[in-house]
């Protein structure tokens, strides 16, 4: 398979305030995720997860090394990536399709078309919603939608424009236990029926193991890949696997990788 | 057919409140004038102030018209430099955070030390007045488009750039609508700001408005058509802000029912 992703020996500093001390926040950093792959990065808080992801869209350049996509050295915003946080950030003056269909008042072509051709993309948001259980949301306001419906509706803006590469950053962190298996449910359904590319970094070990294909563990600051570990167990993956001694053998394995991190 | 005190009990005291505690304040000013029989020249009851009011309403027409008047063209050039500046200081945080207490700096001089500097460059009259209230107006429009804009969640911009959008869409997109709310929350203290504004100018160098008219009353020892003229500044001003706070309600709904920016 191609390389899709690839993070080669990069380095970043974030050249702090006056007076303040710059933040080396990763150094040697590899990391190279195929195309359609699922990874998982984990690591201890503050070791560079939230930089690797600007890495990977170009948000922030690295100081050292390279980052390339699809075969090309990034040297600016993406422009393809589709994001989705742990806090959802909706516009609360747009109602939840209007939400959604943001990226395609950015992205071409469909900037160019979505002001003639308004009610194609009102259905095609309507689809989307409706694939992650939203059904008739499209015209509340998002104020008006519970933490976890919110967070649905992020997931759709992030991939209403067809992205090939989505990044999660910890994206059901403030959810309750039971939503969250919900959305890995639904992460895993989306993936499976659209094949983007996908990067997903949380501090949920069961998380990381039940959604993605190789789950990579990042050492404390200055950040870099210190175990990448393949998740053997087939997909899609139904939800009951993680009461499994494999399952839950894995979370455990990584633990001990975790622990070592953190020093 | 049960309800006997229909009449008095679908009363909204609510709504009835502030007409009933304005017209208390009124009987109770009239009847301490009688009672401790306060002379005219020291505070007019306000009967007298009407009938102040009755004999000089060309003339308070005429000067509340012209003082509406500076007050409103200041309060406009407020709005276009205010908003112009604003989203020049908000478009970017290293301009923001290099602006900002410069702004501070030049809202924290009194305003009324600057009326002279106006009189000495464009004579008495009503050009200084506009000035003013321009001056005294437009800060707070500046700072609240300014914030609206420099306070956009990092996070959807990240969303927005990493679709490949430029900084103009971000502020098209997000910036401009977030910041709307701030802007006519301003409105309603710039409107007020720039009615003291002009007010203060007239009394200082104008020949004409309301602040001249008190300031000419004051001279001829006329404590009735002082007050008179207190009373004409209120109505004005109260109708001013509640326009800007109906336009507010009416723009930006949305702010209030979703609890943004509180
Ligand atoms: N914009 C920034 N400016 C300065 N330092 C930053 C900035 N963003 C992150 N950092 C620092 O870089 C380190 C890594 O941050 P981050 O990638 O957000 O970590 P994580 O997401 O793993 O918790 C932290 O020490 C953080 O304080
Ligand atoms: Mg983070």
């Amino acid at each position: 398979m191609e390389t899709f992703v690839d993070i080669s020996d990069v380095a970043l500093r974030y050249t702090g305030r006056a007076g303040s001390q710059d933040t080396l926040a990763v150094e040697h950093l590899n990391l190279k995720v195929h195309r359609g792959d699922f990874v998982a990065v984990v690591g201890p808080s503050g070791c560079g997860k939230s930089t690797l992801m600007k890495l990977a869209t170009g948000l922030h350049f690295p100081s050292a090394g390279v980052v390339r996509l699809d075969g090309k050295v990034v040297n600016g915003p993406v422009s393809i990536a589709g994001m989705a946080f742990q806090n959802p950030v909706m516009l609360p003056w747009r109602s939840t399709r209007d939400n959604v269909l943001l990226p395609m008042e950015v992205v071409d072509p469909h900037r160019r078309q979505i002001r003639t051709n308004r009610t194609k993309y009102k259905q095609q948001a309507d689809e989307i919603l409706a694939s992650v259980g939203l059904v008739g949301a499209g015209d509340q306001y998002p104020w008006q939608l519970s933490g976890g419906m919110q967070q649905r509706a992020s997931l759709c803006r992030a991939l209403i424009h067809d992205p090939e590469l989505l990044l999660l950053d910890e994206p059901f962190a403030a959810l309750d236990a039971f939503t969250r298996e919900e959305l890995w449910c639904v992460i895993r359904d989306l993936h499976q029926e659209k094949q983007f590319t996908c990067i997903l970094v949380t501090h949920d070990l069961r998380e990381a193991v039940f959604l993605a294909d190789t789950v990579h563990v990042m050492s404390a600051r200055p950040g870099q890949i210190i175990v990448s570990r393949t998740i053997p167990i087939p997909r899609p993956r139904p939800i009951e696997i993680t009461y499994e001694t494999e399952f839950a053998e894995l979370t455990h394995e990584l633990r001990g990788h975790i622990a070592e991190a953190r020093g | 057919m049960q309800t006997k005190s229909a009449g008095f009990a679908n009363i909204d005291w609510v709504r009835a409140s502030p007409w009933l505690c304005t017209i208390g304040l009124f009987a109770i000013w009239e009847a301490s004038v009688w009672v401790f029989s306060i002379p005219y020249y020291i505070l007019p009851a306000p009967t007298q102030i009407g009938y102040a009011m009755y004999e000089f309403a060309g003339a308070l027409w005429f000067n509340s018209i012209q003082t509406l008047w500076t007050t409103l063209l200041g309060f406009a050039m407020a709005i276009v430099f205010g908003l112009l500046l604003g989203l020049f200081i908000g478009w970017d945080k290293r301009i923001y955070a290099g602006l900002y207490p410069l702004m501070i700096g030049f809202n924290s001089i009194p305003k009324i030390a600057v009326v002279p500097i106006l009189v000495l460059w464009f004579g008495a009259g009503w050009l200084p007045a506009v000035l003013t209230a321009f001056l005294i107006s437009f800060f707070p429009i500046v700072v609240n488009v300014a914030t609206g804009l420099a306070t956009i969640e990092p996070e959807m911009e990240d969303v927005l750039r990493a679709l490949g959008a430029k900084k103009l869409d971000v502020m098209v997109k997000v910036g401009i609508p977030r910041s709307l709310p701030y802007f006519f929350g301003a409105l309603k203290v710039a409107i007020t700001l720039a009615f003291i504004g002009s007010v203060l100018s007239e009394t200082i160098a104008a020949n004409s408005g309301i602040g001249h008219m008190m300031l000419t009353a004051q001279a001829n020892f006329e404590v009735p058509l002082v007050f008179a003229c207190l009373i004409a500044l209120a109505v004005e001003g109260i109708g001013m802000y509640a326009i800007m706070a109906g336009l507010e309600q009416r723009m930006t709904g949305w702010a209030h029912r979703s609890g943004f920016n509180r």
